[in-house]
């Protein structure tokens, strides 16, 4: 192990999970067991840190999660966060930060709150969410960005978020099936930052978008053995065929 | 059932309503002769259409005890009925599991004379189902994350029971004080038993339901560190294989049933019974002749091999469920699928903790193998993928294999074993 990559030597790539127990609904420790694993296979070391909401947020890290939550949790993890001051160092020293679902619209300017009423975000990406008329639920395919080089999203989405756009973030991808932002578009990113309705363990069926996260934190990744990632991609076909797209 | 008091009770009912009866229990009964099912749906279904107030008709004059949670419900309906019948009265309950407002109507119109009912309810209807049949007792076992694509946030759910119960001054609640969830939902009633029942999941109550902030935890133990929300003091509690009533005795509970959760299920049982004057040397006698509950934990043998099947619907049923797996070397069957009683979302398997299963021989089935399999792969534990319970079988060559399936796998593994499952 750390080999190859020699800003990492003698320090592992650093995740950093934020709150898992505010924000962890639905199986949102896929992600950071997929950006693990992708690094470890490319002999990058990792080391994980958890950060539960009555402790700070480490301002070193490299990759930092955000996952789903329920109105109130939401609400209470943005007021923790902004009251916290570290994840927003860390944005603006230049970490990932890779958020989904209520993560992503708390990262925003605003987003709506239990009555649906706004409340101010962590700012950290130019959009804003409110609530919309009818919850999304099921099965999402998105064309992403061809800047950013990654195959095609499928994942689920859960959630009654509309989300637009300012100028200072684009969209991260076209919807070709399921709700998305509300406008056709899917997610947002700008810079290192970056945020998707596909709720839960949405790197598991997108590894080409979880590369892309350590690639934005780690530089050029070397490719993987077929074998490692067989079983990735039987999935992601099988669930893109489900869907027809 | 004796007619003439069939005829009698039904004659109370008003003329729209006997008839939904009647022709709802033909629908069943011809469900059940087509081979379409049970018939546990059809007829509330039919007689809900002709009379809407069906199920309060049908609850009148009855003590009706309703048992609800994520996990166990189905467990702890059975456990209570058997618990009851050291009453020695005919007792309406829906032990297969159909525990929305058909299947409990159902439930009720197929035993007129029951005097008393033992009904398990979903989640989501304890308000409405609470209020139509004024339930002498709420059992509430524990509330954790499931089926979300369907169900509403857990959070919101405990709101609701919360508000529910605090309206119905008469229902006595018997409450898992060691969920905070499920402590706080009891936290306005009039009338509450609290049991220390355990609680293995943890991953939705790390935060104060009332305030929000973080829960400080030692052991089963349980406060919030901001405001005065606490775990409540309990009077029957699950220790080891023993429980404790409130007079402060120890009895071993001695279950046929395995598992931790289902020593929990039996202790809530034995609260609900001693508000009903069952004496617990009484009802324990009736517990431990529980041995299999819908097909779950049953035994069956397949080409020489004894195959146990367990059922598990969500992270906190997999927790529970892989703790009362045989030892390795015994090899695991595990089937997922997401249909849509399952829930057509596979994130939760992200929330389950596979690494325990490397030391075994593990195979994988169901529509959504894939999603299992990526999971696993993750977690480092070696499998097979295989095509129906035969083929696991015949790859595993042992005496024994012990099946782990959700809600639609479960089921579609009991049919190719056959109904007497």
């Amino acid at each position: 192990m750390g080999y190859g990559y020699p800003g990492y030597a003698g320090r592992g790539l650093r995740l950093v999970w934020i709150y898992p127990d505010l924000l962890s609904t639905y199986g949102d420790r896929g992600n950071l067991l997929v950006l693990e694993r992708r690094a470890r296979l490319r002999g990058i070391p990792v080391d994980v840190t958890l950060v539960n909401s009555d402790q700070r947020v480490p301002p070193d890290g490299d990759i930092y999660l955000m996952g789903g939550g329920e109105d109130l949790p939401q609400i209470l993890a943005t007021r923790r966060l902004r009251a916290d001051g570290g994840l927003g160092a860390a944005v603006h020293r230049g970490a990932v930060l890779f958020a989904v679902c209520a993560g992503y619209q708390m990262i925003g300017r605003e987003f709506g709150g239990a009555e649906g009423q706004p409340m101010e975000g962590l700012g950290l990406l130019d959009i804003r969410s409110g609530r919309g008329e009818r919850r999304g639920v099921g099965e999402v395919v998105a064309d992403v960005d061809p800047a950013l080089n990654v195959p095609r999203l499928t994942g689920f989405e859960n959630h009654q978020g509309v989300t637009s756009l300012g100028p200072g973030a684009k969209p991260l991808a076209r919807v070709l099936t399921g709700v998305g932002n509300g406008d056709g578009t899917e997610g947002a990113y700008a810079g290192r930052v970056l945020g998707t309705y596909l709720h839960g363990p949405a790197l598991v069926r997108n590894p080409g978008l979880a590369d892309l996260l350590l690639t934005w934190a780690a530089g050029p990744l070397q490719p993987l053995v077929p074998a490692a990632e067989e079983l990735a991609l039987r999935l992601r076909g099988e669930r893109l065929a489900a869907v027809g797209s | 059932m004796d007619q003439t008091t069939d005829m009698a009770r039904r004659s109370r009912l008003p003329i729209r309503a006997r008839l939904a009866t009647t022709v709802g229990g033909a629908a069943a009964t011809v469900s059940r002769l087509a081979g379409r099912g049970d018939g546990s749906v059809i007829g509330g279904v039919i007689g809900l259409r002709l009379e809407p107030g069906l199920l309060s008709l049908l609850a009148q004059g009855r003590q009706v005890v309703l048992v609800t949670g994520t996990n166990g419900k189905t467990t702890t309906t059975r456990l209570i009925t058997a618990a009851l019948g050291a009453l020695g009265q005919e007792i309406a309950s829906n032990a297969f599991g159909a525990n929305m407002e058909a299947g409990l109507t159902s439930a009720l119109s197929r035993a007129p004379d029951a005097t008393l009912a033992v009904l398990e309810v979903d989640e989501k209807y304890i308000p409405a189902m609470l209020e139509a049949t004024a339930a002498r007792v709420v059992v509430l076992l524990n509330l954790s994350r499931d089926q979300m694509d369907r169900a509403a946030e857990i959070w919101m759910l405990a709101r609701r029971w919360r508000a529910a119960l605090a309206a119905a001054p008469g229902c006595r609640v018997v409450a898992n004080a060691d969920d905070p969830l499920v402590a706080w939902a009891a936290g306005e009633a009039r009338q509450v038993t609290w049991v220390g029942a355990g609680q293995r999941w943890r991953d939705d109550s790390w935060c104060c339901p009332h305030c929000g902030s973080h829960l400080l935890r030692d052991g089963d133990d349980w406060r919030c560190g901001e405001c005065s929300n606490r775990r409540p003091p309990v009077s029957w509690v699950l220790t080891g294989d023993q429980v404790i009533d409130p007079m402060g005795r120890a009895r071993r509970l001695d279950l046929a049933l395995p598992g931790r959760a289902n020593r929990a299920n039996a202790v809530v049982a034995l609260a609900v019974a001693d508000a009903f004057g069952v004496s617990t040397a009484q009802a324990l006698r009736e517990l431990r002749n529980v041995t299999s509950v819908a097909g779950r934990y049953t035994q069956v043998s397949r080409r020489g091999c004894e195959i146990r099947l367990l059922l598990a619907k969500n992270p906190a049923g997999w927790l529970e469920a892989l703790d009362v797996l045989a030892p390795p070397p015994v090899p695991v069957l595990l089937s997922v699928n997401a249909q849509g009683p399952d829930g057509r979302d596979t994130s939760w398997l992200w929330d389950v903790d596979y690494r325990r299963l490397r030391e075994r021989p593990v195979f994988v089935d169901g529509e959504r193998k894939m999603d299992l399999a990526v999971r696993l792969e993750a977690d480092e534990v070696p499998f097979q993928l295989v095509s129906g319970i035969d083929e696991a079988v015949g790859l595993a060559r042992a005496p024994h294999l012990e099946v782990l399936a959700n809600y639609t796998a479960f089921q579609q593994y009991r049919a190719v074993l056959g109904r007497a499952v």
